[in-house]
C-alpha cells in the first residue's frame, strides 16, 4: 500500500525514466549520457537544497511574520524593494532554489511585487555569477547586463502585479499559509 | 564556495537555534523536512527532463545553433536555445566567450546569456507548483521578451 503511494506520487518520474530505459536499450550511448546528466543534476540539487531547506525552518520557526511584514510586506516601500533585489542578488544556485524560499517568505507576509523582485534577482542578478561573467565576457558586458537588469525587473514585476489578478495572488498566498 | 558558505550558515544557524530551544529546532527540522518531501516529486521530474535536455542539447549542439546565424535570426535561434536549455553559469560564459572569439555577434550571445538565465522552460512545472500558472506564463514570457532589450542595449554599449 505504502509502496503504491510512492509509486502514484513518481510516476512523472518514473515515466521519464521509463522513457530513458527505452532509448538506453535502443541507443546505449545516448542512454549513458542521460542517465549520467541525470544523476549528476541530482547531486547538485542534494548538494545544495538541505542547507536552504535547513535555513527556511530555522527561518520559519524563529523569525516572527512582523518582522518580514516590516521589511517586506505592504507598506515596506523602497525598504522592501531594495532588500529583495539583495536577498535575490546574494544568492547561490540554480534559480529552483529561490522558488521554497519565496514561498515561505510569502508565508511571512512578504509582499507579493517583493516576491516577484527577488525571484528574478535570484535568477539574474546572482553576485557569484556575475563574478564569472565578468571574467569570462568581459566588465563592460556583465556590469551593462547587471545595471540593465535592475529597471528591467522593478518593471516585470510591477506588471505581474498588475496583472495577476487578485483571485490569483490570494490563491498563491492561500496555498503558502496551508503549508505547516 | 558559496555552497560552503550556505553550509555553514546553515548549520551555524542550527547549533545556536538548538542551544537556545531544542523543541524549536525540532520542529525547524521537521518543517524543512516536510518543504523538501512535498516538493521532491516535482523536482525528480524538471532534474529527469534536464537530463534528457542536456544529452540532446549539449553545448556542441548549442555552439552550432546559436553559433552559425546573425542578425536577427541568430537572436531568435540563440533566445530560443538560451530559453529551453538550463546549463550552468561556469559551462555557459566560457561557452559565450569562446563563440564571441570565433565569430559570433555580442547581441547574440547577450540573447542567449539573459534567456538562460531569466527564462525557464524545463523549470517552468516547478514554477508552476509553487506560484500557478499566471505567474509562471507572466514571468517567463516577460523576461523573454525583457532578454532583447538588454541584448540590444549591450549591443550599444559594448559594441561600439
Amino acid at each position: 500500500m505504502k509502496l503504491l503511494n510512492l509509486i502514484k506520487t513518481y510516476r512523472y518520474f518514473l515515466l521519464i525514466i521509463l522513457f530513458d530505459v527505452v532509448i538506453a536499450f535502443f541507443h546505449p550511448g545516448t542512454g549513458y549520457t542521460i542517465f549520467k546528466y541525470t544523476a549528476g543534476n541530482f547531486a547538485e540539487m542534494l548538494s545544495i537544497l538541505p542547507p536552504i531547506f535547513l535555513l527556511l525552518g530555522l527561518l520559519d520557526v524563529w523569525v516572527p511574520r512582523e518582522t518580514i511584514i516590516r521589511y517586506l510586506g505592504e507598506g515596506s516601500g523602497l525598504k522592501g524593494i531594495v532588500l529583495s533585489i539583495i536577498l535575490g542578488a546574494a544568492a547561490a544556485g540554480p534559480l529552483y532554489g529561490a522558488f521554497p524560499v519565496a514561498a515561505v517568505m510569502a508565508k511571512k507576509g512578504t509582499k507579493y511585487s517583493n516576491i516577484i523582485i527577488f525571484l528574478c534577482s535570484w535568477s539574474t542578478l546572482k553576485i557569484p555569477m556575475f563574478l564569472f561573467e565578468m571574467s569570462a565576457l568581459g566588465i563592460k558586458f556583465a556590469l551593462t547586463r547587471w545595471l540593465v537588469n535592475i529597471p528591467g525587473i522593478l518593471a516585470i514585476a510591477y506588471i505581474i502585479d498588475r496583472l495577476i489578478g487578485a483571485e490569483n495572488k490570494a490563491e498563491f498566498y492561500r496555498r503558502q499559509m496551508a503549508n505547516p | 564556495m558559496f555552497t560552503l558558505l550556505l553550509y555553514l550558515l546553515a548549520l551555524g544557524g542550527l547549533l545556536i537555534s538548538f542551544w537556545k530551544d531544542r523543541h524549536k529546532t525540532r520542529l525547524a527540522l521537521m518543517k524543512g523536512w516536510k518543504a523538501f518531501t512535498n516538493i521532491l516529486p516535482d523536482f525528480a521530474v524538471v532534474l529527469a527532463l534536464i537530463g534528457i535536455m542536456l544529452t540532446y542539447l549539449s553545448p556542441h549542439t548549442i555552439a552550432a545553433l546559436v553559433g552559425k546565424n546573425s542578425g536577427f535570426p541568430g537572436m531568435l535561434a540563440s533566445s530560443i536555445v538560451g530559453s529551453v536549455t538550463l546549463i550552468p553559469g561556469f559551462v555557459a560564459f566560457p561557452l559565450a566567450k569562446s563563440l564571441l572569439d570565433r565569430g559570433a555577434g555580442i547581441m547574440q550571445m547577450a540573447v542567449f546569456v539573459s534567456t538562460l538565465m531569466m527564462v525557464g522552460v524545463v523549470t517552468a512545472p516547478l514554477e508552476s507548483r509553487y506560484f500557478g500558472k499566471k505567474e509562471t506564463i507572466l514571468r517567463n514570457s516577460l523576461s523573454y521578451v525583457f532578454s532583447f532589450i538588454v541584448a540590444i542595449i549591450i549591443g550599444m554599449v559594448v559594441g561600439a
